[in-house]
């Protein structure tokens, strides 16, 4: 084995050296690649696992946690299953592809557990839309979810997209899938019974994809594109049929275990089926369907064309199951069996080609603890150095000669704050007849299950904040997934976590990863939302620079009753509150530091990000749900970027309706830092005036010091005032159009 | 009043439809497997919406080969219901049960909106439970949904008072003449763009789509049949 032959699988001397002592021999070369892909960070987590392993997993409503191919919570008499996963290096080369197979990859997840996938979310970010390539890239991602999840006829419920020039040629593109189980039975992706036979179906198999774990776990060059052949090409029909075959099949009972063919393709199914069973598979691969001729066994072992599965099957009953592929035009044939030894057993041309025992290729794998930095880096601690007063000053009539209007104008027309609806109006959202809440409207989607029940889900991260604090970053962001499922009334249940990060190579990417841990463990903890599985994707680089630490949580939660839900359209003539965080009160856990306003305006991305009162947070959703539940809240919207103002200016926007509040601040007040300021657990509520007494009695007893009354909305305009100084007055129009023209602007140019 | 909805593979709107008829309406109904010759004794055939065979060459180009075809146009020969939504309506057109076609959207891009659709004439089970003229809320979810006809046969279709909904205000795909549903000469074959079943249910919001299948119950049960006399 020479050196480059070795570099080309992405293994280590090292690694060669440990795989030799497991085989007691050298593996061949179509060993050798089968480890290559195995042991990529893609699939073993060799680099994260050592994290991984401290997130907490356990919670009465967990069904099937982390390992398996996602994870399930008991919604109330219902089984949801739930997961996300990215597909970033590929989307950065074939972005219309890459995003496409992402969600296909996603969805294979949800029904190998026997779930019919439900609903789709997606968490994307771009470089700076000036740069055409970035724009291309965003139209590219959108056009693919939108091209494979709507036919594959799933709704694209919800999802978040951000910008930054970080993400400059490595978009991130993160999809999760929810799927809901027909019976309490989940489909075990262990294989057992020797002498069953292992049945492959779906699509047939070609060169396409070979390769793309391992693509996806090292850093992109500039001759990036000449990858184009690690992406797999997608069809979305084809996972459709394969979809209800699948259902089908899985109704009859003959099928004894399943799983899907995603990274590592025949590779990863064979190995990891036979490891989780404690027994072995032999793979016969002149029996595997082809797309094309002179396939070589390694091809076939690492190519990663979508919509195929690897089904036990209960011997004897082969003919309940194959003909119900075949129904629906799929490839569906016998191709091994499940043996007694442990291994994977690869037979080509009547010859064995390769023998592995299975969990040295998926439990055997290494591990890489490395060392945490103990300080946080000089980089770090010198952004936690800046304070407000550093920024020019700031009047009652604006900044830098420029009015508070003009400012809440600026910041609608940045695409993370401007309305998505071009992204979202690509994407079904309604198929199958579910949706109760629609892209644009709340701050979370709303899907229904059975009779009144429905589950609520959102995507969130705020990679800036992580970057500049990676363990308060964390927090706060499980603090925002929580915050807005109780802005539509819904109980948080679990979290599927995808870590996007940059090389774990390097001694501040490493610490990032173990910060970010730390923050997740105690969020997840303090509001009760344990993870039950995730995705990690390392080396997003390109050419050395990393992006930011973009750690991305999908949650749940379980709404009892979908007619009592809540959007964050309000109405003329209901009282307004703010919950958390009195407007205008100092305290460590609201600030400027890595807000919206200091990129959008100043040019700035520094401070150290507000911290997080996980027990604050904790109350004021409880309250929020509470609110909703009794019917006392008509519209709820959290605090996030932007800050207080941009929070109460989105719910006018959504509503049609303004608002005029009176303020009495100190005169030492920062007005930036009182308008825009993020954080404070802080979430704006309606209340209709008949509930008004019982609504204030309920805060008085359960969140004394933190909430406040602010005015009554009405009139067409967001007007913000003292005794002496209009401060903001913005008819709601003119705030409408800055939002909603911000990405038509830049992307139908 | 028996319905009848066919599942092409590919289709993915045929248990929605299926909500509304049998879940919301209490109405019989079987999804019928494209492979299928017999449609039984249905009286409304629906060609739900979605992708038939991934859309490849063509929407509903290759649904229109299906065996079940045969069964749905003898169905519209014999003057019964048929309603194509969506992809029903693309495969509704490659069949020749209804003139015209629909092409990618003006934009190139796929639309999922709400959309404002104004109603033509209420003389026709589909539509007698709106007033003429009425705009509803329906949700659109398509690529390709502009609609086209050559101006002579858009003449005959205006003569024919064949345009039974139009965009109203803001045409979203390009259509022609802002169609958004056609009707047949006899008005017992309609196919539409708007996904009226999709705007059924109160427990998800709109209703607009409702008066469509209620309008097809009402006239069943005053002539106990789903032929029309016009």
């Amino acid at each position: 084995m020479t050196p480059p032959d070795l570099a080309r699988t992405g293994l280590t001397p090292q690694e060669y050296a440990w795989i030799c002592e497991q085989l007691h021999r050298p593996p061949n070369r179509l060993e050798l690649g089968m480890f290559g892909v195995m042991w990529s960070e893609h699939c073993c987590y060799k680099n994260s696992k050592p994290f991984l392993r401290q997130l907490p997993t356990q919670g009465a409503q967990v069904v099937v946690g982390p390992g398996e191919n996602a994870g399930v919570v008991d919604l109330g008499g219902v089984y949801l299953a739930f997961k996300v996963e990215s597909h970033n290096h590929p989307s950065a080369v074939e972005p219309f592809q890459g995003a496409a197979t992402g969600v296909g990859g996603i969805l294979r997840d949800i029904f190998t557990l026997g779930a019919r996938p439900i609903a789709l979310l997606n968490s994307l970010r771009f470089g700076d839309l000036h740069v055409p390539r970035n724009r291309a890239l965003l139209a590219g991602v959108v056009a693919g979810i939108s091209h494979y999840g709507n036919c594959v006829g799933v709704p694209t419920v919800g999802g978040e997209v951000y910008c930054d020039p970080v993400y400059n040629g490595n978009p991130l593109v993160n999809v999760m899938a929810l799927g809901v189980l027909p019976t309490p039975q989940v489909m075990p992706a262990a294989a057992r019974g020797v002498g069953n036979p292992v049945v492959y179906v779906g699509a047939t198999t070609g060169r396409d994809g070979i390769g793309g774990a391992s693509f996806a776990s090292a850093e992109l060059a500039e001759d990036t594109q000449a990858q184009r052949p690690a992406v797999q090409v997608g069809d979305p029909f084809l996972e459709k049929c394969l979809i209800e075959a699948c259902l089908e099949a899985f109704a009859t009972g003959a099928v004894v275990a399943c799983q899907d063919m995603g990274a590592a393709g025949l590779t990863c199914a064979t190995s990891e089926m036979a490891a989780k069973g404690g027994v072995g598979i032999r793979l016969d691969l002149d029996a595997i369907p082809v797309r094309e001729t002179g396939m070589q066994p390694l091809e076939f072992m690492l190519s990663e064309s979508q919509e195929r599965m690897l089904l036990v099957v209960a011997r004897g009953r082969e003919a309940e199951v194959l003909p119900i592929f075949h129904r629906w035009g799929l490839a569906a044939v016998i191709a091994g069996e499940v043996i007694a030894e442990p291994e994977v057993q690869i037979i080509y041309k009547q010859q064995m080609v390769a023998q592995i025992p299975a969990v040295a290729l998926t439990e055997n794998t290494p591990i890489y603890e490395r060392e945490i930095l103990l300080e946080p880096p000089l980089a770090v601690q010198t952004h936690w150095q800046w304070q407000p007063t550093s920024l020019p000053p700031a009047t009652p009539a604006g900044i830098l000669g420029r009015s508070w209007n003009d400012i809440v104008l600026t910041l609608f027309d940045q695409p993370n704050l401007g309305s998505k609806r071009w992204i979202y109006r690509q994407y079904d959202q309604q198929v199958q007849n579910n949706t109760v809440i629609l892209p644009g409207s709340a701050d979370a989607a709303v899907v229904r299950v059975r009779g009144q029940l429905g589950v609520a889900a959102t995507m969130d991260g705020n990679g800036r904040w992580v970057w500049l604090d990676p363990e308060r970053g964390a927090m706060a962001m499980v603090a925002e997934a929580a915050r807005n499922l109780s802005c539509v009334g819904a109980e948080p249940l679990a979290v599927t976590d995808n870590l996007n990060f940059g090389s774990p190579e390097k001694p501040e990417i490493y610490w990032q990863l173990a910060m970010v841990c730390r923050g997740l463990v105690q969020a997840c903890r303090a509001l009760g939302t344990p993870v039950t599985g995730g995705n990690v994707s390392l080396y997003n680089e390109t050419q050395g620079q990393a992006i930011y630490p973009t750690p991305v949580v999908g949650m749940v939660g379980r709404v009892a009753d979908i007619r009592r839900r809540c959007t964050m359209q309000w109405q003329a003539g209901q009282c307004l509150y703010l919950l958390g965080v009195p407007w205008g009160q100092d305290s460590p856990t609201v600030g400027l530091g890595g807000s919206e306003y200091l990129v959008a305006i100043h040019g700035l991305v520094t401070g150290r990000p507000p911290a997080v009162d996980l027990a604050q947070e904790q109350r004021v959703q409880r309250i929020c749900r509470t609110g909703i539940a009794q019917g006392w809240v008509q519209a709820a919207h959290d605090v996030s970027d932007g800050g207080v103002l941009i929070a109460l200016a989105e719910m006018a926007i959504a509503g049609d309706c303004g608002v005029q509040i009176t303020i009495n601040v100190p005169l030492e007040t920062r007005w930036d830092e009182f308008l825009f300021a993020e954080g404070g657990s802080r979430i704006w509520v309606t209340v209709v005036p008949e509930y008004r007494s019982v609504w204030e009695s309920y805060l008085t007893e359960e969140l004394p010091g933190a909430w406040g009354f602010w005015g009554v909305t009405g009139g067409d305009a967001l007007v913000i005032q003292t005794a002496h100084d209009p401060i903001v007055n913005l008819p709601v129009a003119d705030m409408h159009h800055a939002w909603a023209n911000c990405f038509p602007r830049r992307l139908e140019a | 009043m028996k319905c009848a909805i066919v599942v092409f593979p590919g289709s993915n709107c045929d248990r929605d439809m299926a909500w509304v008829t049998e879940h919301i309406l209490q109405q019989p109904t079987r999804l019928v497997w494209h492979g299928e010759t017999d449609l039984g004794e249905a009286d409304l055939v629906i060609l739900p919406g979605g992708f038939s065979y991934g859309d490849y060459l063509r929407c509903g180009v290759l649904a229109r080969f299906s065996p079940v075809m045969g069964a749905v146009v003898r169905h519209a020969e014999a003057g019964k219901w048929v309603l194509g939504v969506c992809n029903g309506f693309q495969i509704l057109t490659e069949a020749g049960l209804l003139p015209g076609t629909l092409m990618r959207n003006r934009d190139l891009r796929f639309i999922c909106d709400q959309v404002a659709v104004r109603v033509e004439r209420r003389d026709l089970p589909w539509t007698c439970q709106y007033y003429v003229h009425q705009v509803l809320t329906l949700p659109i979810a398509h690529g390709e949904g502009c609609y086209y006809a050559e101006p002579a046969v858009l003449h005959e279709l205006e003569q024919g008072r064949q345009i039974v909904f139009r965009y109203h205000g803001v045409n979203p795909n390009g259509s022609v003449a802002d169609i958004a549903g056609i009707c047949n000469p006899q008005g017992n074959v309609l196919g539409m763009m708007p996904h009226p079943e999709r705007a059924s249910d109160a427990n998800l919001g709109g209703t607009d789509g409702l008066g469509l299948f209620q309008g097809l119950l009402a006239w069943y049960a005053k002539n106990a049949c789903c032929r029309l006399s016009l």
